[in-house]
């Protein structure tokens, strides 16, 4: 995943369209754009960030998890394993990027009564485990399943991407040197966050174009 | 220049989280000194049973703290990597090499305290593991929480078991070095630019009044070395309990997490990226 954040305007509209895409409940956002602010008046900054689970190399909650319902597949998106989590929220503590969440009760985005779409989408399997962004793995196996290609094939591609106004927000296979990613990140220059955890985050942040050569 | 601090307290680990590390260190604790004190002949069938009720206490708290409860076994899957799966395997054998010394099967003792000596460490590790919170994910924490457990367990000793003097020795200078290695974690901490909301807690008044009642724990254990048995005993009590203030604050007021950090601002139109120092 890359973000452009030279591109971000913080429109929460990934947000939106992961929290419609996955039914996730009031208080859990898989994919969350921070609004910064850096600097002290006069000479102030502000930065839109969006985040979420990084999908480590090297995952920290995989580590810890003690029932392996913490994985990664092969082609590195980091996947909870609803049947076997316990819900102990250890794997919470291991996240630094703050990405995983714990529902133990029904909650509506309109006090004690569910919506219709609520009631309709509302999955028992996700109460009192440990859930985070998969990078709609779904759509991604579906689209695959079709001979498309994530990131290039927008059938392929997660929701908060598909949805994004600006195009800072893009998919794709980064051991691919033709994909879009990897040259986006080829062209310009990048970083990682808490890139010192040497966790590995598969989440690449563009802030200006690489330096002439 | 510096940007907006979003670092928060994590909500998710409460008292009953907090309630494994207490009884879990003073559990072990109470079992390793139990061990101790039995080679050196003493009767020691309460505090070894009691040692081992709160390490059952522990974990029966965190039970009741996970969201699937009935799937509780699924925590011995990840022996590999996972300190709270190895915290959990060694659960067994403790209970088991604690209850057959209890029974009058003597190699059960010294089997016993290496088995808590080794769950303390199980949780320990699983601080240090927790890198989302730096005030648990700091290298000193391990000592701080084995040094923890061992104050608390010979403190308690001299309550549950015979106060004799070396045993007042041993609570005394476990309960030095705790202190001293508390204040090497809090230097460890500022030096690692740990969240404000973590350091604040050290400048706390609860937690001034639980170094005020460190301090008073290790003049009071002195004072038992000269023979006032009631004051090394009261001590002693003093030494478990501000053990377990300090774990209770670790675990659900000074976690902070990291915050979201950004090194560098976008360049935007005529603007040039600026580099972001952490708030």
């Amino acid at each position: 995943m890359v973000a452009d954040l030279r591109r971000c305007v913080g429109c929460q509209t990934c947000t939106v369209a992961c929290k419609e895409s996955n039914a996730t409940p009031p208080g859990v956002q898989w994919r969350r754009v921070f609004d910064i602010e850096a600097g002290e008046y006069p000479d102030v900054r502000r930065v839109f960030v969006p985040t979420g689970c990084q999908h480590c190399d090297d995952p920290p909650c995989l580590e810890v998890c003690p029932s392996t319902a913490t994985g990664k597949r092969a082609d590195g998106i980091v996947t909870i394993d609803y049947e076997l989590c316990i819900g102990c929220a250890y794997c919470i503590m291991a996240c630094p990027y703050e990405a995983r969440y714990k529902v133990d009760d029904e909650r509506f985005a309109f006090g004690d009564d569910a919506t219709p779409n609520e009631r309709k989408r509302a999955d028992p399997r996700m109460l009192g485990v440990v859930t985070k962004c998969t990078f709609c793995v779904d759509i991604v196996d579906a689209g695959l399943a079709q001979g498309l290609v994530p990131g290039r094939d927008m059938a392929a591609t997660p929701a908060c991407v598909q949805s994004c106004i600006s195009g800072a927000l893009r998919f794709g296979d980064l051991e691919d040197p033709r994909s879009g990613i990897a040259q986006l990140l080829a062209e310009n220059q990048w970083f990682r966050m808490h890139e010192a955890e040497g966790t590995g985050p598969g989440f690449y942040y563009l802030w200006d174009k690489a330096p002439p050569l | 220049m510096k940007q907006t601090n979003t670092a928060y307290r994590q909500r998710y680990w409460d008292l009953r989280a907090a309630g494994n590390f207490i009884a879990g260190g003073t559990g072990t604790g109470l079992v390793f000194v139990s061990a101790l004190a039995f080679a050196t002949g003493q009767n020691v069938l309460v505090p070894l049973l009691l040692g081992l009720a709160l390490v059952g206490l522990g974990l029966s708290l965190v039970w009741l703290e996970i969201g699937k409860p009935w799937r509780a076994f699924n925590v011995f899957f990840h022996p590999q990597t996972s300190w709270m799966t190895r915290e959990g395997m060694l659960a067994t054998p403790l209970f088991a090499a604690g209850l057959a010394a209890a029974l009058g099967f003597a190699p059960g003792f010294a089997i016993a305290a290496v088995l808590a000596a080794g769950f303390l460490y199980c949780q320990a590790r699983m601080l240090r593991a927790s890198r989302a919170i730096p005030a648990w994910s700091h290298p000193r924490i391990v000592p701080l929480i084995l040094l923890t457990g061992l104050a608390e367990g010979a403190g308690a000793y001299l309550v549950l078991g015979e106060p004799t003097r070396p045993f007042i020795v041993l609570a005394l200078v476990a309960a030095s070095a705790r202190e001293i290695v508390r204040e090497l974690y809090r230097r460890g901490l500022s030096a690692a630019a740990a969240p404000e909301g973590t350091l604040a807690w050290f400048r706390r008044p609860e937690e001034r009044a639980l170094q005020t009642l460190r301090i008073a724990a290790m003049v009071l254990l002195a004072l038992g070395l000269v023979g006032n048995t009631l004051s090394a005993t009261i001590g002693g009590v003093l030494a478990a309990l501000t053990g377990w203030g300090f774990k209770a604050i670790l675990v659900t007021r000074a976690a902070y997490t990291r915050g979201l950090r950004i090194p560098r601002t976008p360049t935007r139109g005529r603007d040039t990226a600026r580099a972001v120092e952490p708030s």
